[in-house]
Order: C-alpha cells, then structure tokens, then sequence
C-alpha cells in the first residue's frame, strides 16, 4: 500500500513537472493521441478525468507500471494468458482436432510460450509476477469452445498491440512489438478459419483497417479470465 | 470527435495553443477543406497534421514512407483486380470469395492512404505501371503460380510495413494506422499461405514456404533468432525448437530490400 502511495506521489510529481517544463513534441502528440483516442472512442467514460487515477489498490493487484515497461508488461500480461490457454488445450484437448489442427495447436503453443518467455526475459527485474488464470468458462472437452476462446485472445491480442504501438517510447521496442504483432494477426487470421473458413480478416473495418484498443478496453474484455487483479492505472489512457 | 474538448485540454498543458495554431477559426478552415470524403475516413490524421504544422515537425519522413506503403498497396491492387478479371483462373467459391475479399481491403488501403498523404499536405504517388508477367509468364494461366506470388507479396506488404514503424514513432496517428493495415496483411498472408498448403507463419528463412529460388528475398532473414538483445531466443525457458522460434517473430524488410523485390515485377 506505502509503495502504491509513492507511486501516486510520484505521478502527481510527474505531472506537474509536465506542466511547468517546455513542452517536448513528443509528449505532446502522445497527450493529444491520447485525448484524441479517448474523445472518439471513450466519450461516454470518465476514465479521461485525471484526478481518478489515484485511487488506493488491493494490495494484492498487480501493477503494470508505467513508460515503455508498463507497456511491454502488459503485453507480458496477454502473452502470460495466451500461453497458459494454448498449453492447456495441448494437455487436455489434441483428441478433439485432426493431425493439421493439432499442429496448428501445437504452433501456438509454442509461440505464445516463446512471446511470453522473450518478454519476461527483456523485462528482467521490472517484469510483473506470475498471472493466475481463470479458465471455468472454457469447456476443453469442447472443440467449439476452445476455437471461439481462442479468436477472442487473438484477434485482443492484435487489437492491444495495434492500440498500444503509439505509447512505446524506443524505436527497438516498437519494432519488436511488430515483430510480434504480425504473427498474432496471422494464429487470429488461422483461427478464424477453422471456425469459418474465409472469415480470416472479418476483423477489419471498411477502410481495410485492424482494430486498435486501449490497454483499459483489453485488460477489461480479458479480464473474465485472469484471477490476479490487474491495475493500468499508470498506463496512458 | 469533440475537437474543441481537445484544443481545450492542450490549452492546460500548452497555453498558446491558439497562437501555434494561428486561430481556432483558421484551424478549422484547414480541416474543411480537406472536403468531405476525406473528412470521415482520415480526421484523426487530418487532425494529427494540423498540429504537426503547429508545432513545426516536418511530415517528411512520414510522407516517404506513407508513399513506399501506397506504392506496394497499388502493386496488390492491380495484381488482384488483374487476377479477378482473368477468365477461369480463381476457382468459384471459397478461393474467389477470398480474393475479392482481400482486393477490396488493398483498394481500401490504397484509397486510406492517398488520403492521408494529401490530408498532411503531400503528393501521392501516381500509379506505377506493373509487369507481373515479366519473371513470371503464367501469372495469370496458372492458378498455383498465381497463389504464390499473392503469399510473396502479403508476406512482403508484412515486413514492409514492420520496417517502417520506427519511422513513424513521432506521429501517432499514422503509426497506428500503419499498425492497423500491417494486422491485415497478416491475416491475408496467413490465408493464402493455407491456400497454398503452407502454415500460416514463416518458419525459418522460407523453408516452409514453398517459393521458388528467384523469390527468396521475400524470406531472407526470416531465421532470425537473435531478438532484443538475446542472443538465441529458442534457448529461452525450458528450449524451443528453431521452428518454433522462427515462426514465432516476423522480421522486418528495408525500404532497398523491398525495391529490389517490387523490381521483379516493374
């Protein structure tokens, strides 16, 4: 809880900083990006009111930080998701696909494990702990189930990192991000297909476009399934 | 979008906003001649690039790339409106059915960013002339070497667009559509690469791809397991295989790497 306060103090400190030094480009466009983002698709929402972010937490929630680690914590956080789904399915649930399906199973297994491993690796010290999952919604003896969970992580994991790419600070991070978005739309794209074969890019609106989410929207729509209490409060909104 | 609301809350950060911006009315004035159209699909840029004047950050690099990726778009425009209209080549049903879907998207694209370009004041690039017959005759007679140059240029629209991110870090709205697109373009690659019999991901520099030798560009590097400083991302956790950790991260092309490919087909 003292720990939490501080970082309070810290960010109202940070703010007022903002407020009396020179304006940075950078920090402006980010501040009008995100105003802009929340305009448009948050109006309804108070969550742009700044005086609500300092708030007292559970002690036990987990807090992402802020900057360029609380984004990449957060993908850590969807990554930790991913990989604890996909590593299920390929303990408990192979013998519902065919060969091609279990491979593709297997794939994502892999990768989300290997985003997952990469991401606490580059994080270090700054990485947030081990998530506990909450999968009672998901039927693994369900071919369907497993199939429709899967597309809802993958098509938010897409959407989270398209919405989260304009907060990263450092050039290396971004591209990485990219790196790691792509394939992503690719494991959403598959899924998609087996479901309904031809439905791979449904996700896209008419000007051809991905959606792009706020890390609040993600954590919100993902958070049926994760047990530890997560906190974004340090995150741009 | 409440444009006042945001011209407000910059005020409290930045209290001569209004000056930078000469006027709130001016400020206006070059939002709405951007006309109509280009109002509902391209204001959050529109929006971006009066405050880019504003503050006095020139769209140069930004315009660069947005035409690099219109160039590559018209190249995926014309090849699958070409294909469409060649009698007999994509099968009815299902493969048509995701062609068509695909055109449109790129047609979207095109249209997205020739927008944009001239919502920041720049030139789009007028459509090149394409050759996709010059290496490869039978483009257009054959089904399969139809379906493989689709995979090579979805699979290169990816890495083209991944390159350019870093470029666009000062302009959030345009990285984010940038972003946006290059999620597609997966998706499509992911697609076509199923329709080809190949996994949905790149594995290795290509070896799951299927792509004959003058095609390989499209897949150099791909076999990068060195990422964000580690040396050997499959030595991560309990180990993975080369595969897995290939397939796992796509990797980006350079605007050079990129042309020479395009050049095959110009």
């Amino acid at each position: 809880m003292e720990k939490l306060q501080d970082t309070s103090t810290e960010k109202d400190a940070g703010i007022k900083r903002a407020l009396v030094a020179p304006m940075q480009r950078r920090m402006f466009m980010r501040y009008a990006g995100a105003t802009a983002a929340l305009t448009t698709l948050l109006f309804a929402t108070s969550s742009c009111d700044e005086d609500g972010d300092d708030m007292p937490m559970d002690p036990n929630t987990v807090d992402l930080g802020s900057g360029d680690t609380g984004i990449l914590n957060y993908a850590y956080a969807l990554e930790q998701l991913e990989a604890a789904f996909y590593s299920e399915v390929v303990a408990k649930s192979l013998g519902l696909f065919n060969q091609t399906e279990q491979q593709i199973m297997q794939d994502l297994m892999g990768h989300e494990n290997i985003h997952k491993d990469f991401l606490k690796a580059a994080l270090g010290s700054a990485a947030i702990p081990d998530l506990e999952v909450n999968f009672s919604s998901i039927n693994f003896s369900d071919k369907n189930s497993i199939l429709t969970t899967a597309k809802t992580f993958e098509d938010l994991g897409v959407a989270a990192y398209n919405g989260a790419g304009k907060f990263l600070e450092n050039a290396g991070f971004l591209t990485l991000a990219g790196k790691i978005v792509s394939v992503e739309a690719r494991h959403a794209a598959v899924i998609r297909d087996l479901i309904s074969n031809g439905t791979f890019s449904d996700s896209a609106n008419n000007q051809g476009l991905d959606p792009a989410m706020m890390p609040a929207d993600v954590l919100s729509a993902a958070s049926a399934f994760i047990k530890t209490k997560i906190s974004a409060n340090n995150l741009p909104k | 979008m409440n444009i006042f609301k945001i011209i407000e809350d910059i005020e409290k950060v930045d209290p001569e906003v209004y000056n930078r911006l000469d006027s709130r009315r001016s400020a206006f004035k070059g939002l709405g001649s951007i006309g109509k159209k280009a109002a509902l699909s391209a204001i959050p840029l529109a929006l971006g690039s009066v405050f880019q004047k504003a503050y006095g950050q020139s769209n140069g690099i930004v315009l660069e790339v947005l035409n690099f990726a219109l160039k590559l778009e018209y190249l995926e425009r014309n090849f699958y409106t070409q294909a469409l209209a060649a009698n007999g080549l994509i099968p009815e049903g299902a493969p048509k059915g995701a062609i068509q879907k695909i055109q449109m998207h790129e047609a979207a694209h095109v249209e997205l960013l020739k927008t944009t370009i001239q919502s920041l004041n720049g030139t789009p690039i007028s459509e090149p002339t394409f050759n996709f017959g010059k290496n490869f005759p039978d483009w257009n007679t054959n089904y399969q070497t139809f379906l493989t140059l689709a995979q090579a240029f979805e699979d290169t629209g990816v890495r083209a667009y991944k390159g350019q991110a870093a470029n666009l870090i000062n302009n959030d709205a345009v990285l984010t559509a940038a972003l946006q697109i290059h999620s597609v373009e997966a998706r499509h690659a992911a697609h076509i690469r199923r329709m080809r019999n190949n996994a949905g991901w790149i594995i290795g520099d290509g070896t799951n791809s299927n792509v004959p030798a003058g095609a390989q560009p499209v897949y150099a590097g791909e076999g990068n397991l060195a990422q964000g400083g580690i040396n050997d991302i499959s030595a991560l956790g309990e180990g993975y295989s080369a595969e897995i950790a290939s397939g796992a991260f796509d990797e980006p092309l350079t605007k050079e790497q990129v042309a020479t490919i395009v050049s095959l087909f110009e």
